[in-house]
């Protein structure tokens, strides 16, 4: 599809790329019109919606500061265990709610694609802002954590938003391959949140890589939210961080690579979209 | 010359999958069960039967016409002659498989009517969103936005969830929002089947006003009288071709000719087996005889026809109906007749394959056209097939005792009931 001269639209068989990215910026007010209703929506009740958003990463916090921490007596380098958890919940969270909400936003707005035209990328991507908005309630339910352990980050800090983003990437570029799956086979919903709960245990969540034996540490860190995870906890804990920076540098290659085959496949699923759903 | 749309060669295929259930979505699981046995007998050796998975349907076939700008056109054709897919394709929710189309200005459907409503927001917020989504931009939903609420006439609602709504609120705002837009060209499919008779009016007004601001209107209808009242011209499509482009009223008397008692058999076969999936209720075929004949090209009118439908009953429901509407070619509903009119209560259904059958009377039906549209619903819940039924569209012919040297065309009533008269001459 493309713009031609005087405001025509020109649809032709299998329709031009080129002009999609200026389509996409065409379309950005409603970019921001489906995250704010995301947000509006989640956030309508405004006591349950962040009773919410904290409820899960503190259960988790509990449940893997127990097991991990006083059952298997993991190390924890000094930090107090609840932190230790809590720190990569935050970026786990950010990665698995963007995953999740990514993975079903087309089929969760079928009614919305079959009838009306606009880049369909919108609509994963919205789900973007509503994560955030999450993470920065439970980002805050942390800080007041970390005055009461009486933990202060240093200028470590600073990189904390690398970290995230990479997070949203790897996120991303799942939930679009994940997102045009769904629309193809109606049983891959079942699937992702098995994947996520995978995910959550073998990645450092409930525990700290340094138990990851040396060794393995280059493959493990393949996995680019162990890396994150890590990272992440540098940057607010200050803690040293056990990276292998071959292994972590791959990953985000990795990431890199499987965002560009997302967007790709996703480009090509959403030109035959409203025909499946 | 200034053209609005051009359409050029344009076609459009689908694929339709025989097995895994139907066109849409297939299953991730049977995909993998099926890869596992193709493989498994490959190992064994034995021989893998070519996979038959799909065939190809051509919605559109090589459409090519041009609408000027300020042009209201009419398109009509029966059900699965391609309207829907040609409008899919002008507000570019698919695209073509082979030609083009060229748009000027900005493209608005009265289709979309609410949609991207979203229960949970109040009706201030489904405003924007809404106008957003059809492709106004903040300012001008602003600009709007009095006009849209007085429009709508929910001034006192405006801050209430949109679920809280009455259904002709709803649908009074979602319009209010569609109306409100101005498009260089607008689409209307088919919007004067829903809603009351008062929004149905408020429809044709609205589409009036915009024809007469020199804006371009395309109609998509199976109401003839509205297609008329409308349009100037119009384009009748059949089986995926373009076969006619003339002046409306022309062009409808075409299409009703073509009609015959009951279309192809196999079109009326089709628009079965492309009916969406329902979760409780599976439409399996209809059936139109007259005395133990399937029909022929003319519903006899000294003879019963006997309607049977048959479907399957997937999950145990209340209330389930199947029944009939037979209407006349300006949609007016003359008769309307339930399955279980003879029984009490509302009973529930279980699960199982079910025939229902009916007879329309000998000596009723009259020679004009007429439509049946087969139906079904859960009492209170929804409909099970879409919003206007299933379309058989019949032609009737006199056959009965009718005084034969008067011509058919003379006959003015919607029934032709022979009646008993009798007449004496006075001393």
């Amino acid at each position: 599809m493309e713009r031609g001269s005087d405001n025509e639209i020109v649809i032709q068989a299998g329709g031009s790329v080129a002009n999609y990215w200026r389509d996409l910026w065409h379309y950005r007010e409603l970019f921001v019109f489906l995250a704010w209703r995301d947000v509006l929506v989640r956030y309508k009740q405004t006591a349950i919606g962040i009773l919410w958003c904290v409820l899960k990463p503190v259960t988790t916090m509990v449940v893997f500061t127990v097991i991990f921490g006083r059952l298997a007596s993991l190390p924890s380098n000094g930090v107090p265990y609840p932190v230790l958890v809590f720190s990569a919940m935050l970026p786990w969270q950010l990665f698995a709610g963007t995953l999740t909400d990514c993975s079903s936003s087309l089929v969760d707005n079928a009614n919305l694609l079959t009838k009306v035209y606009f880049p369909r990328l919108l609509v994963p991507a919205a789900t973007l802002v509503v994560n955030l908005v999450d993470f920065a309630v439970a980002g805050a339910i942390f800080a007041g954590f970390m005055v009461w352990y009486g933990v202060a980050p240093g200028l470590n800090l600073l990189l904390l938003p690398a970290f995230l983003l990479l997070a949203l990437l790897t996120a991303v570029a799942a939930g679009l391959w994940f997102a045009a799956l769904n629309v193809r086979y109606r049983d891959f919903r079942f699937l992702v949140p098995l994947l996520v709960q995978f995910g959550l245990f073998v990645s450092p969540v409930g525990f700290s890589s340094a138990v990851v034996p040396e060794s393995w540490r280059f493959f493990y860190f393949l996995n680019p939210m162990a890396g994150v995870i890590e990272g992440v906890r540098w940057a607010i804990l200050g803690e040293a961080p056990r990276l292998s920076i071959p292994g972590f540098t791959l990953s985000i290659f990795l990431v890199l690579a499987l965002l560009v085959g997302g967007v790709v496949s996703f480009r090509r699923m959403e030109r035959s979209f409203a025909d499946v759903v | 010359m200034s053209y609005a749309i051009k359409v050029e060669n344009l076609s459009k295929k689908y694929l339709i999958r025989h097995q895994g259930g139907g066109a849409g979505q297939a299953a991730l699981r049977d995909v993998l069960t099926e890869g596992a046995r193709r493989l498994g007998k490959r190992l064994l050796g034995q021989k893998v039967a070519a996979a038959q998975y799909s065939e190809e349907f051509w919605a559109l076939k090589d459409v090519s016409f041009q609408v000027g700008q300020g042009e209201r056109i009419g398109i009509i054709g029966r059900n699965g002659a391609g309207k829907s897919s040609l409008l899919k394709i002008l507000s570019r929710i698919t695209e073509p498989s082979a030609g083009g189309v060229r748009l000027r200005g900005r493209v608005a459907s009265l289709l979309e009517v609410g949609t991207g409503f979203h229960p949970e927001l109040t009706g201030r917020e489904n405003i924007f969103l809404n106008g957003a989504i059809m492709g106004m931009s903040r300012a001008e939903i602003r600009r709007k936005f009095d006009e849209i609420v007085a429009f709508a006439e929910v001034e006192r609602f405006l801050d209430t969830p949109v679920k809280r709504y009455s259904s002709g609120m709803y649908v009074r705002l979602a319009f209010a929002v569609a109306a409100h837009l101005e498009p260089e060209i607008l689409v209307v499919d088919e919007v004067l089947a829903v809603g009351d008779a008062a929004f149905q009016k408020k429809c044709l007004g609205k589409m009036q006003d915009v024809g007469r601001e020199g804006r371009t209107v395309l109609f998509v209808s199976h109401n003839m009288r509205a297609i008329r009242q409308l349009c100037d011209r119009a384009i009748l499509l059949s089986g995926g071709e373009l076969i006619a482009d003339g002046a409306a009223p022309q062009v409808i008397e075409r299409y009703l000719r073509d009609t015959s008692a009951t279309g192809e058999q196999g079109s009326l076969e089709r628009v079965i087996a492309s009916l969406p999936e329902d979760p409780d209720f599976k439409l399996e075929s209809i059936g139109l005889s007259q005395g133990a004949q399937p029909l022929g090209a003319v519903v006899e009118n000294d003879k019963p026809l006997e309607i049977e439908i048959r479907y399957r009953v997937l999950r145990r429901c209340t209330g389930l109906r199947v029944y009939f509407d037979l209407c006349d070619s300006d949609e007016t509903l003359l008769l309307r007749s339930f399955h279980d009119e003879a029984g009490e209560g509302i009973p529930s259904v279980e699960p199982g394959d079910y025939t229902s059958r009916a007879v329309i009377p000998a000596n009723l039906l009259g020679p004009v056209p007429y439509e049946l549209r087969i139906r079904a619903t859960i009492f209170n819940v929804r409909s099970c097939l879409p919003i206007s039924g299933v379309r058989i569209p019949l032609t009737v012919a006199l056959t009965g005792k009718y005084n034969q040297a008067y011509l058919e065309d003379t006959f003015r009533a919607k029934f032709a009931l022979p009646l008993h008269w009798e007449t004496v001459r006075r001393p």
